[in-house]
């Protein structure tokens, strides 16, 4: 009995590997995706490449040894054999998998050269990784910005949120600002990052690419199609690792102009208001704007923290101490923990309303503020 | 020669067990010893599992319905070192101080105190590991290959993970030296290294790696520390320091620590194959040779745990062919196994299931392991759901299922009584179905562009993830099972005879089941028919 469900058994792990290769299930999501790049494209090559030369060695391999469990057996009145050893069958089974595994070697150093050929290229993105958002700075035109959670996900995304996924569109997978590229341009990306290793990953692109504090990785694409295209982190990088998506819209050369020159004026506009005095409301309307960008993940809209995790900020010393101690640790982080030296992140504007929303906040009443020039005059 | 024919004139002056508490705390004999470690194994088994459950129940569906994504990541991270160091190093450690003397006549381990010393480490160290839940900062959440700068994150747990895993290290070397010493120095008359059984064999080769990987892993754990508490800078970059190199190190320990996991699993299965085909095990020689330039190799591999930080051409190239590599001395094993069971005479009992199970399993786990190597491939793998479907088969098929494997074949010779056949065969076909749907449908989830150590998904994601829940939910329940037969069979059972299978050859199935408290303290002769072929 046990000798007929082991066939069984086999047939079914036979029909899933092969399945997975059966074009008509691609749309469920169980193949890698061919990607929109030259790269990519070689990558599925070599991917299915090795994975067909993975199924004829798992049905040989396992075919003589399900041809053996069944007509090797005892109660069929199979008599053992003693042989132990045959030198000559020994040599061939260990340079046939030499020579299959030099022929799978060839394709893959070709492709591995291709990869890292990023010279020549048109247009540069700088990434930075940041617990837990992207920031992407365009070397050329000089302009960036941070790329975060979209608000509707983020509010499904929360504990017990009661908020069904399946209603908001691309759960998980949209973000505010996506970073837009044009097409048929040979664009580098250069990988980096600020607090914690992350990793920047969009599956159409063919790769992944590490993004590590002090190191500065190199990859490229050239995009062929228009579209949206939608990745991950891939390195865990804390707390909130499942919440920091990538969304790069590849769009033609002449929108892609008009898109970065919008930004690059943005990027002059950004700083306005820095030398002036700020109202307490003022102040408190923004700050709120920045602490549910940038605090709210670990501090929680309550100002409650997470025990055990993360630090309340009602009633806490920092918040509701001198204001000097308030400003250093929002600058400069704490260092071994999550707290991250926010003065690289954020612009005078949005330190000074940040801090003053937090001590006048869920119960904080400190009723004092501080304004942008203080914190220029502290950096 | 039997056990009752050199032993009959010196029943007297052995056999005097000591008992209750003090014969465990005290404990200087192999065969309780290796009893404790393996129920140790037992034990940690549930816990890893229950995190694994954990981790299942919130992935069976979009959105956060049980637990917060710290405590998720904590889940994972513990989960990981509980099954590594809590489970498969200590369960093949209690297999090897059972069966490695007895396997090749020696009365006992070459250093019992040191023995008992490694094993009692363990307890102490989970219980510490474990205590990190309750900590200001809670568990480790940053993997369990404590990559920094994000490992040093980590609250008040983090100096007590450090001194786990050095706890943890103290025990497995001293374990290691105990087999190495054991095997060289204690093996019977005519019993030479090329007449040792394969499960000796692998075992001596993990002894190596543990010995030479072990350290590495301890001083990769302490500049983490110094680095946290003391003001270094080895990991951090703004002080000069490379994250990168940890990663480097942590993986010179990391790989070889893959192969110290399965080599013992390979030894398992070369003693079961044959037993149950009723034939010598084929390519004796060529076993020993890949078993050890698979050790051999595994030291020059580690960066394929990193393809993706970024190295030169020629390193990836590098890592790539020797990853490769690897690929023949396995496959060599797989050839032999399958030649041993052509034109045996196969029965199908419990621990053959198992290890034909794990033939099959661990193999396909050796296919995604070879498309793995491949760098550019792995460009897109790496760090989704297909690397976990990858060491799931390797660690749960292959380590685990071989361990299981050895319990069945072995549990009649430790208890004296037959194990409950229809309930372990029940216990297989549960867990063999249920481990394929569990882990089969990751590969998918992974190509399809799944990052793994996430507590949320898109919604794309669903269906594979609740078939895979459903199988892990099936498959940890039926793990109860387990501890059923194996309970049952300490109580009750046929009584096993000296030889328990009929196909068994070696000096441990001359001894009466169960074997005496002490045993071999005149050496047997080897001779033809107790060698293992």
């Amino acid at each position: 009995m046990s000798v007929r469900n082991l066939n069984i058994f086999g047939a079914a792990i036979f029909s899933l590997l092969l399945s997975v290769a059966q074009p008509a299930w691609a749309e469920y999501g169980l193949n890698m995706p061919e990607g929109v790049t030259p790269l990519s494209r070689n990558i599925y090559d070599l991917h299915m490449l090795i994975f067909y030369i993975c199924c004829v060695i798992a049905v040989v391999v396992f075919g003589v040894m399900f041809w053996s469990i069944f007509y090797h057996r005892k109660s069929r009145g199979a008599k053992a054999a003693q042989f132990h050893h045959n030198t000559k069958v020994e040599i061939v089974w260990t340079a046939i998998p030499m020579l299959i595994l030099i022929l799978m070697a060839i394709p893959a150093t070709k492709s591995l050269i291709l990869i890292e050929s990023t010279g020549d290229s048109d247009l540069t993105i700088k990434i930075t990784g940041y617990q837990w958002r992207w920031h992407y700075q365009y070397i050329e035109e000089d302009f960036g910005f941070f790329s975060s959670l979209a608000p509707d996900s983020n509010e499904a995304r929360q504990l017990k949120s009661g908020i069904d996924p399946n209603g908001i569109d691309n759960y998980l997978l949209e973000v505010d600002n996506p970073v837009v590229v044009p097409v048929n341009t040979k664009i580098r990306f250069m990988t980096t990052a600020a607090d914690v290793i992350h990793s920047w990953w969009v599956p159409a692109l063919g790769w992944k690419r590490d993004s590590i504090p002090g190191f500065i990785n190199e990859s490229w694409a050239i995009i062929e199609e228009e579209g949206t295209y939608r990745g991950q982190c891939a390195e865990l990088c804390g707390r909130d690792h499942a919440f920091m998506p990538i969304v790069l819209k590849a769009v033609s050369e002449d929108e892609y102009y008009d898109w970065a020159g919008d930004m690059m004026v943005a990027a002059l506009d950004a700083d306005v208001g820095a030398d002036r005095e700020w109202t307490m409301d003022e102040l408190l309307a923004r700050g709120e704007e920045v602490y549910s960008t940038f605090c709210v993940a670990c501090h929680q809209v309550d100002g409650m923290g997470i025990p055990g995790a993360f630090k309340p900020l009602v009633g806490s010393p920092v918040t509701t101490g001198p204001i000097e101690a308030h400003i250093d640790t929002v600058m400069n982080g704490v260092a071994g923990t999550a707290m991250a030296p926010f003065g690289m992140q954020l612009n005078d504007v949005d330190v000074a309303s940040v801090i003053t929303y937090e001590r006048n906040s869920w119960g904080n009443d400190i009723g004092d503020m501080v304004q942008p020039s203080t914190i220029a005059a502290s950096r | 020669m039997s056990y009752a024919d050199t032993h009959e004139h010196h029943h007297d002056d052995h056999d005097h067990k000591p008992t209750g508490l003090g014969r465990w705390l005290f404990s200087t004999n192999h065969k309780d010893i290796g009893t404790m470690y393996l129920v140790f194994a037992l034990i940690m088994f549930f816990i890893g599992g229950a995190m694994a459950m954990v981790i299942r129940a919130e992935l069976f569906q979009p959105g956060l319905q049980y637990v917060d994504p710290q405590f998720f990541n904590a889940m994972t991270t513990m989960h990981a070192l509980v099954m590594i160091f809590g489970v498969i190093m200590p369960a093949g450690v209690g297999l090897a101080n059972w069966m490695v003397p007895m396997m090749i006549g020696a009365p006992d381990m070459a250093l019992p105190r040191m023995n008992n010393m490694s094993f009692w480490i363990l307890p102490f160290a989970f219980t510490m590991l474990l205590a990190t839940f309750f900590m200001e900062g809670g568990a480790p959440a940053g993997g369990w290959t404590m990559y920094p700068p994000l490992i040093t994150q980590l609250g008040e747990g983090f100096p007590f993970l450090i001194f786990t895993v050095h706890f943890l290290g103290v025990s497995s070397i001293m374990g290691a030296i105990n087999i190495i010493a054991t095997v060289f120095n204690m093996r019977a008359p005519g019993m030479g290294f090329m007449q040792l059984p394969l499960f000796v064999w692998t075992w001596i080769v993990t002894a190596f790696l543990l010995i030479a990987s072990m350290p590495v892993l301890a001083g990769a754990v302490t500049m983490l520390l110094t680095d946290k508490y003391f003001g270094t800078s080895f990991f951090i970059a703004a002080g000069g320091g490379d994250p990168v190199m940890f990663q480097h190190i942590f993986w010179f320990f990391g790989h070889p620590e893959v192969y110290i996991l399965i080599l013992p699993a390979f030894g398992i299965v070369s003693q079961i194959i044959p037993t149950f085909s009723r034939k010598p095990l084929f390519g004796y020689e060529s076993m020993v040779y890949a078993t050890a330039a698979i050790a051999f190799l595994s030291f020059f591999v580690w960066a394929h745990h990193m393809f993706t930080v970024g190295m030169p051409l020629a390193g990836e190239l590098f890592f790539m062919y020797a990853t490769m590599s690897i690929a023949v001395p396995t496959g060599v094993k797989v050839f032999n196994w399958i030649a041993t069971m052509w034109r045996g005479a196969m029965t199908f009992e419990t621990p053959m299931l198992f290890a034909l199970a794990f033939v099959i399993l661990f193999s396909i786990g050796g296919f995604s392991g070879l498309m793995l190597g491949i760098t550019p491939a792995d460009f897109q793998y790496h760090d989704t759901y297909f690397v976990v479907a990858h060491f799931h088969y390797v660690l749960v098929t292959g380590a685990l299922f071989a361990l299981m494997a050895g319990a069945y074949f072995w549990l009649p010779k430790w208890t004296g009584h037959m194990y409950d056949e229809k309930l372990g065969q029940i216990h297989f076909w549960i867990s063999v179905i249920s481990v394929n749907v569990l882990f089969f449908p990751q590969h998918f989830l992974g190509l399809a562009g799944m990052p793994r150590r996430i507590p949320d998904y898109s919604v794309q994601f669903t269906e594979w993830n609740m078939i895979s829940s459903i199988g892990g939910f099936v498959f940890g329940i039926s793990q109860l099972l387990f501890v059923w037969v194996i309970i049952k069979c300490v109580r009750e059972g046929k009584k096993a005879d000296e030889q328990v299978w009929e196909g068994a050859r070696g000096l441990e199935w001359t001894l009466p089941s169960p074997p005496p408290f002490h045993t071999f303290t005149v050496p047997p002769k080897v001779d033809e028919a107790t060698a293992h072929s």
